[in-house]
C-alpha cells in the first residue's frame, strides 16, 4: 500500500476497520519517510526495525481485542525525547553518540496508547534556533519550497508532517519552537500549559519555560494525542497535579459567545501585510460561528524578546553545565588536564548558537550582572504575565498571528542573531507566562503557509482545540498538501 | 553596550567554553548587540514588582519522603561514558 495523506484520526478509524494493518501503514510511512530524506532532511534516526516489531505487537493487540483508540497509529518524535536503547542527539555533536538508558515520560505514555515511533526528528541543536539551521545534522527543508527554512526548533516535526511522511509528531516550545515551524509549514501546533506534560526525559533547554506538545495534521489529531502524554508525574518537579479531560468530547461544542482578543501588540508595523490579512479573514470565520472579537492591549509585549533573551539563555547556561565530557557526551581528544577537559569538551561539543546562549546567560547571571539583567528580566516577565491575566478578563482566547512573516530562505538570517530572535516575537510571551498556544494554518501568501496563533488562560486546551476543530470543520487549509509530497 | 575581547575571554573561561581565535570576535559583535538589545528593559519601570522565576506562581514545591526508590543503574549509564573502568568514571590526574 501508498501510506495515505490521512489524518490520526482517519488512520485510527482505517486500523479499527481492518482495512490495513499496522505493519502494512508503517511499512508504508517508512517507505515514504526514506524517499523524502533527500530533500527535506527531517529525520536523525529511522528505527525502521523497531518500528515494525512495535507494529507487529500492535497487530497482535488488536487481534486479541486488546486495543485503545491509537493502537497501531505511526508517529516521530523530536529528537529531544530520550528514547531508550535508541540515540537521542538534541540536534549536537555532544550527544551525537547518546543512547538513552530509559524513556522519556512523554514518550512512554504515547507508547502505552499504543502508537508505533517511526524515528527521531531533526531540530535545532538543543532547541535553539527558529529556522532549524543549527542542528549539527543539517538544516531541515520546507516541504513547500525546499529553499526555505521550516521554522524551528521543531523544524524536523513540522515538515514532516506537512509532507504527511509521518502522521503527527511530538515537539518542544520553549519560545514558540512548536508554533513557529506550525505556521511556516502549514500545519497544526499546540504548546499545552506549563506543567501539562511531563518534562522527564526530555533535555532541558530553559526550566521554567520548556513544555512538550505536538504538531499534528488537524485539531482533532492534536485533541486524541494530547491526552495520553499529558498528566501529573512525579518525577517532574513542575508537573501539575490536576486531571485530564478528554479533549476529544468538546470539540464539537458551539463558539456561539466566544470572545476572542485581538492583541494590540501582535498587529504591530513588524506585521507583514498579507500576512495580516489572512489572519483577519480567519477572524471572520470564527464571528461567523458565533465568536465576538474585540481589540485588547497587553502593553509590555513589546519587551517580551529581550526579557525572554535573558531568562532563557540564563537557565540554559545553568541546564548545559551538566555537559562536562566525563558521564556522557562527547569529550575531547587527549586533555592535559581536567580544566582542558571540561573546556575543549564543551567548546568542540557545542555549536555556535548554543554557545552564544551560554555565554549570555552565564554573563547575566554573573557577579555583578545579576540583578541588572536577571531580576530585571525576571520583573518585566511579572508585568507581561500581568498583562495577559488582565486580557483574559474580558477575553477567552487571544488571536494573532504566528509569525511577522511566512518562512524566510534558507541562509537569509542566520548570520546576524537578533533578527532571527525577532521572529518569535509573538510567541514567546505565551511561554514567559506559562500559557497554552496554538497555531493552525489559515491560508498562503505566495504560495506559503500562514499561522493564525491562538492563546488562552492555563489549562484551557479543550477550549483551544475546540476552537481550532470548528474553524477546520469550516476551512481546508490544514488538508492543503505540498505539491511535491502529495 | 560594547564588550571587548577580554569580556568575551573572561565569559568563555565562566562558561569552561574554549573558543578558537576565529570565534572571539564574531562573539564579541554578536554578544554586544545581544545586550544592546536587551537594554531595552531598562524602559520598564519595575519598582515594587516581584522577580518571576516561575510561570505558575501557586505551584509549592512539592517534597517527598526520605527513602530510596531508584535502583542503582551505574552500569547502564556507565555505557555513555567515554572513559570508565571498574565502575569509576575517569579523568585526568586532579591531584599532581
Amino acid at each position: 500500500m501508498s501510506a495515505p495523506a490521512a489524518t490520526v484520526a482517519a488512520l485510527a478509524k482505517g486500523l479499527a476497520a481492518g482495512e490495513y494493518s499496522s505493519v502494512e501503514l508503517t511499512r508504508a510511512y517508512l517507505e515514504r519517510i526514506a524517499a523524502a530524506q533527500p530533500a527535506l532532511n527531517a529525520f536523525v534516526t529511522i528505527t525502521s526495525e523497531a518500528a515494525l516489531a512495535a507494529a507487529a505487537a500492535a497487530d497482535a493487540a488488536r487481534a486479541k481485542s486488546q486495543t485503545g483508540r491509537l493502537t497501531g497509529v505511526p508517529i516521530a518524535h523530536k529528537d529531544i525525547f530520550c528514547t531508550e536503547g535508541i540515540r537521542t542527539t538534541c540536534g549536537s555533536k555532544m550527544l551525537a553518540n547518546f543512547v538513552s538508558p530509559y524513556d522519556a515520560s512523554v514518550v512512554a505514555g504515547l507508547r502505552g496508547a499504543g502508537t508505533v515511533m517511526l524515528g527521531k526528528l531533526n531540530m535545532d541543536e538543543f532547541a535553539m534556533g527558529s529556522s532549524n539551521e543549527t542542528s549539527f545534522f543539517g538544516a531541515v527543508h520546507n516541504p513547500w519550497d525546499t529553499t526555505m527554512v521550516p521554522g524551528g526548533s521543531s523544524g524536523g516535526s513540522a515538515a514532516s508532517v506537512a509532507a504527511r511522511i509521518v502522521p503527527a509528531a511530538t515537539a518542544t516550545d520553549t519560545g514558540g519552537s512548536i508554533r513557529q515551524p506550525a505556521a511556516l509549514c502549514g500545519v497544526t501546533g499546540i504548546k499545552p500549559t506549563y506543567g501539562r506534560c511531563s518534562r522527564y526525559g526530555m533535555i532541558a533547554f530553559a526550566s521554567s519555560l520548556d513544555q512538550a506538545g505536538l504538531i499534528t495534521v488537524s485539531a482533532e489529531d492534536a485533541a486524541l494525542l494530547l491526552g495520553p502524554m499529558s498528566g501529573f508525574d512525579p518525577r517532574d518537579s513542575t508537573s501539575v497535579e490536576r486531571a485530564v479531560p478528554d479533549y476529544t468530547t468538546t470539540l464539537g461544542d458551539s463558539l456561539e459567545g466566544l470572545t476572542i482578543g485581538l492583541v494590540k501588540e501582535f498587529f504591530d508595523k513588524g506585521l507583514d501585510a498579507t500576512n495580516e490579512q489572512r489572519i483577519r479573514d480567519a477572524i471572520a470565520v470564527f464571528e461567523k460561528l458565533g465568536a465576538r472579537a474585540r481589540e485588547v492591549s497587553c502593553p509590555h509585549l513589546p519587551l517580551s524578546v529581550p526579557t525572554y533573551y535573558v531568562v532563557a539563555p540564563a537557565e540554559c547556561s545553568s541546564n548545559l553545565a551538566r555537559f562536562d565530557g566525563v558521564r556522557f557526551g562527547h569529550r575531547c581528544e587527549s586533555p592535559k588536564n581536567l580544566l582542558d577537559l571540561y573546556c575543549r569538551s564543551r567548546g568542540e561539543g557545542f555549536g555556535a548558537e548554543v554557545k552564544r546562549r551560554i555565554m549570555t546567560g552565564t554573563y547575566v547571571l554573573s557577579a555583578g550582572y545579576y540583578d541588572a539583567y536577571y531580576l530585571k528580566a525576571q520583573r518585566v516577565r511579572q508585568l507581561i504575565s500581568a498583562d495577559f491575566a488582565q486580557a483574559f478578563q474580558s477575553c477567552d482566547l487571544l488571536f494573532g498571528p504566528t509569525s511577522p512573516t511566512p518562512a524566510f530562505a534558507i541562509g537569509a538570517k542566520f548570520d546576524d542573531p537578533i533578527t532571527m530572535y525577532l521572529n518569535d516575537i509573538y510567541t514567546i510571551g505565551a511561554n514567559l507566562a506559562g500559557l497554552p498556544g496554538m497555531s493552525i494554518p489559515c491560508g498562503f501568501v505566495d504560495g506559503l503557509p500562514v499561522g493564525l496563533q491562538i492563546l488562552g488562560p492555563h489549562f484551557s486546551e479543550a477550549r483551544m482545540l475546540n476552537a481550532a476543530h470548528r474553524y477546520q470543520q469550516e476551512t481546508d487549509w490544514h488538508l492543503r498538501v505540498p505539491a511535491a509530497f502529495a | 553596550m560594547s564588550l571587548s575581547r577580554a569580556d568575551i575571554e573572561n565569559i568563555a573561561r565562566l562558561a569552561r567554553l574554549e573558543l578558537t581565535e576565529a570565534e572571539i570576535p564574531v562573539y564579541v559583535d554578536s554578544l554586544s548587540k545581544i545586550f544592546a538589545f536587551v537594554g531595552e528593559l531598562d524602559r520598564a519601570p519595575t519598582s515594587g514588582i516581584a522577580p518571576m522565576a516561575h510561570p505558575l506562581p501557586g505551584l509549592a514545591q512539592r517534597l517527598r519522603t526520605d527513602e530510596v526508590r531508584e535502583p542503582n543503574c551505574r552500569d547502564t549509564y556507565q555505557q555513555n561514558a567515554p572513559q570508565v573502568e571498574a565502575g569509576l568514571y575517569l579523568v585526568p590526574k586532579v591531584i599532581e
